[in-house]
């Protein structure tokens, strides 16, 4: 009872990383609260699947598998959720900032009158006060091991520490990348359940039909490029960014974007980076016309190296640059790529 | 046959314009310092709806919104594309609301419309980026749902056809009705006002409003045209539970808000000229750092 909870989201029967990264951020928030990490997997065809979860140290792997849990459908998985919810009263939730994870932890939380906060970039564990009304008269009560759920809010502009303190469980998402995968032990024992689908999940669930799916595996590899070229608003166009893609391809690097210039329609939405879009830790990240919001700087404050190329010597992330050139995008890009094409090894 | 459709549509900051006193001292947003504008995933799916009300002769859309009575600017502009009619929910206590209060103050608000089929609203608000109340007005209203919405292919008997986004895909899928979709940015963006009915519309006024006219001519003028009163409720009028609605129905509190200020590295700066930019990459490449 009372423990920390991962939604672990499953392709198939393999387990997505976003939910190992979650497992790893679990077990230490379930040290930290001195108590058990445990795991849930909804599916179909599971056989075996605790095998990728246990090592990251789930002390319990709770497990659903029926025909009609995969593809993925809202009301089933929510039933599922939330029944076992009622039953083991966890603490805390963690799911995927996913698809998925967005689909179904509104679902429970409303179903449970829980609170949820969506995108953290941080979880930590806390004490809280606040006025509460008992009676008629408004008394400071204090709360103990509070489940600190942090994240830039208001189109990144601020960072907000969100907490619960009167409603169970706790309910995170967090997503792909922000937070790092660890194998706590590779024969980590942790106790399997089968559990019996038809008690948990009326039949009347299933009432959505995936007629047709196509998954494909991602087409960029922001999250693992060692080097990573990206451009914002600075950039000024489309054909801006061919210049960016340019360079990148010079330097075997990917190209990122700030959410600003995914929403002028410069670039693809999934080149996104920041609090919204993909976490990135390379070990050079050159920032092109981006002033450094702090949705943005959240996804990729990690890198070993920044490169800031702005017009505007006062923008924000060249506070966080190890180099800062005063110039712009289109002026200095140029110049980068003459130059390496002479004199790369 | 025709729908009953509902669309929420949320007046939000405009988000991509943030000044310093943007929060309140308590934490939550202070909306009279920024610009209001129709929150932009509303519009895809306001477009989706209308796409609906087209291939459906008979159907109607009610645009429905929570907020300050400001936002009866979003249910006019809502009327300007081709909705029916417009509610505004509005009231103090509804006030400081989190995503599950605001869900369920909207599904109360739905369910004192009564007759609906399909409900649409955007994926998510540019003033909190969660995707939440969708999906919670749906589970407050005991339907299933369709999120990640890209287009609505077609709506049939009791049957909703849909193609959505999923993580590294699509995928089409077929639901029942009475349903709840939610409609992503990158949906077929909204169609602009219609001349005729911004003409017919642009006086459109809260009930409220309306009844408080002094003026003679004015209330005649409305008194001929029932359809410029827009509908408004408070809490009571929608039955609303004062412990599920505003600051009181929120399980989220904010235990603190701060600004940012980065811990400044030291950093090399460089001018854009051939010299310097060339001296930077030659350090990178003996460096090793690319190359």
């Amino acid at each position: 009872m009372n423990n920390v909870f991962v939604y672990c989201e499953l392709e198939g029967n393999k387990v997505a990383d976003v939910s190992l990264e979650l497992l790893t951020k679990g077990r230490k928030l379930a040290n930290e609260l001195g108590v058990k990490l445990e795991a849930l997997c909804v599916g179909y065809k599971l056989d075996g699947v605790e095998s990728q979860i246990l090592p990251y140290g789930a002390d319990k792997v709770h497990i659903f598998d029926a025909e009609g849990l995969f593809p993925y459908t809202s009301l089933p998985h929510t039933s599922a959720v939330v029944n076992l919810f009622k039953e083991e009263q966890p603490q805390i939730c963690l799911l995927g900032a996913t698809v998925i994870g967005r689909d179904l932890g509104p679902r429970v939380s409303s179903a449970l009158h829980s609170g949820l906060t969506a995108d953290c970039t941080q979880l930590e564990i806390g004490s809280f006060d606040m006025k509460v009304k008992e009676g008629d008269q408004m008394v400071d009560k204090h709360y103990e091991n509070q489940l600190y759920q942090i994240r830039p809010a208001f189109g990144g502009s601020i960072i907000a520490t969100i907490v619960n303190p009167e409603h169970r469980p706790q309910m995170a998402t967090v997503r792909d990348g922000v937070m790092k995968k660890e194998i706590v032990d590779a024969n980590y024992k942790g106790e399997v359940v089968k559990h019996d689908v038809a008690k948990y999940v009326p039949t009347t669930d299933y009432v959505v039909k995936v007629i047709d799916r196509h998954v494909e595996a991602a087409k960029n590899n922001l999250k693992g490029a060692p080097i990573v070229v990206a451009g914002g608003y600075g950039v000024g166009s489309k054909e801006g960014f061919d210049k960016l893609f340019e360079l990148a391809k010079e330097l075997h690097a990917e190209v990122g974007a700030s959410r600003a210039a995914v929403d002028a329609g410069w670039v693809d939405h999934d080149r996104q980076i920041g609090q919204t879009g993909v976490t990135v830790r390379p070990k050079l990240y050159i920032a092109c016309g981006i002033s450094g919001q702090i949705q943005h700087i959240a996804g990729m404050q990690d890198s070993s190296m920044i490169i800031s190329i702005n017009s505007d010597p006062d923008a924000p992330i060249n506070q966080i640059a190890d180099y800062v050139i005063n110039g712009t995008v289109e002026e200095v890009i140029p110049k980068m790529i003459k130059y390496y094409k002479k004199n790369s090894k | 046959m025709g729908y009953k459709i509902i669309v929420l549509a949320k007046q939000v900051p405009d988000t991509r314009n943030v000044g310093p006193d943007a929060m309140t001292p308590e934490g939550t947003v202070n909306r009279a310092a920024l610009p209001a504008v129709f929150n932009p995933e509303d519009l895809n799916a306001l477009e989706q709806a209308l796409r609906i009300k087209d291939a459906n002769p008979g159907s109607t859309i009610t645009m429905l919104t929570m907020g300050l009575p400001k936002a009866t600017e979003v249910l006019r502009e809502g009327l300007y594309r081709g909705a029916d009619a417009g509610v505004l929910l509005t009231d103090r206590a509804l006030g400081g609301a989190d995503t599950l209060a605001t869900s369920y103050t909207l599904a109360q608000g739905i369910k004192k419309i009564g007759d609906y089929d399909i409900i649409v609203c955007g994926r998510q608000a540019i003033d909190g980026d969660t995707a939440q109340v969708g999906p919670q007005v749906a589970e407050k209203l005991g339907l299933t749902q369709i999120t990640y919405t890209e287009e609505v292919l077609s709506v049939a008997g009791k049957k909703i056809t849909a193609k959505r986004h999923i993580d590294g895909g699509v995928e089409t899928v077929e639901g029942p009705l009475p349903i709840v979709i939610t409609v992503n940015g990158s949906a077929a963006p909204c169609r602009t006002r219609n001349a005729k009915l911004v003409m017919k519309y642009k006086n459109a006024k809260p009930a409220p409003e309306i009844a408080a006219l002094t003026d003679e001519a004015e209330k005649a003028y409305y008194a001929t045209r029932p359809y410029l009163a827009i509908q408004q409720w408070g809490a009571a009028d929608i039955d609303a539970d004062p412990a599920q609605i505003g600051k009181a129905g929120s399980p989220t509190n904010v235990k603190a808000v701060k600004n940012i200020v980065f811990t400044a590295k030291e950093s090399k700066t460089f001018t854009a000229s051939d010299n310097d930019i060339d001296n930077l990459m030659a350090e990178l490449i003996q460096s090793n750092t690319i190359g």
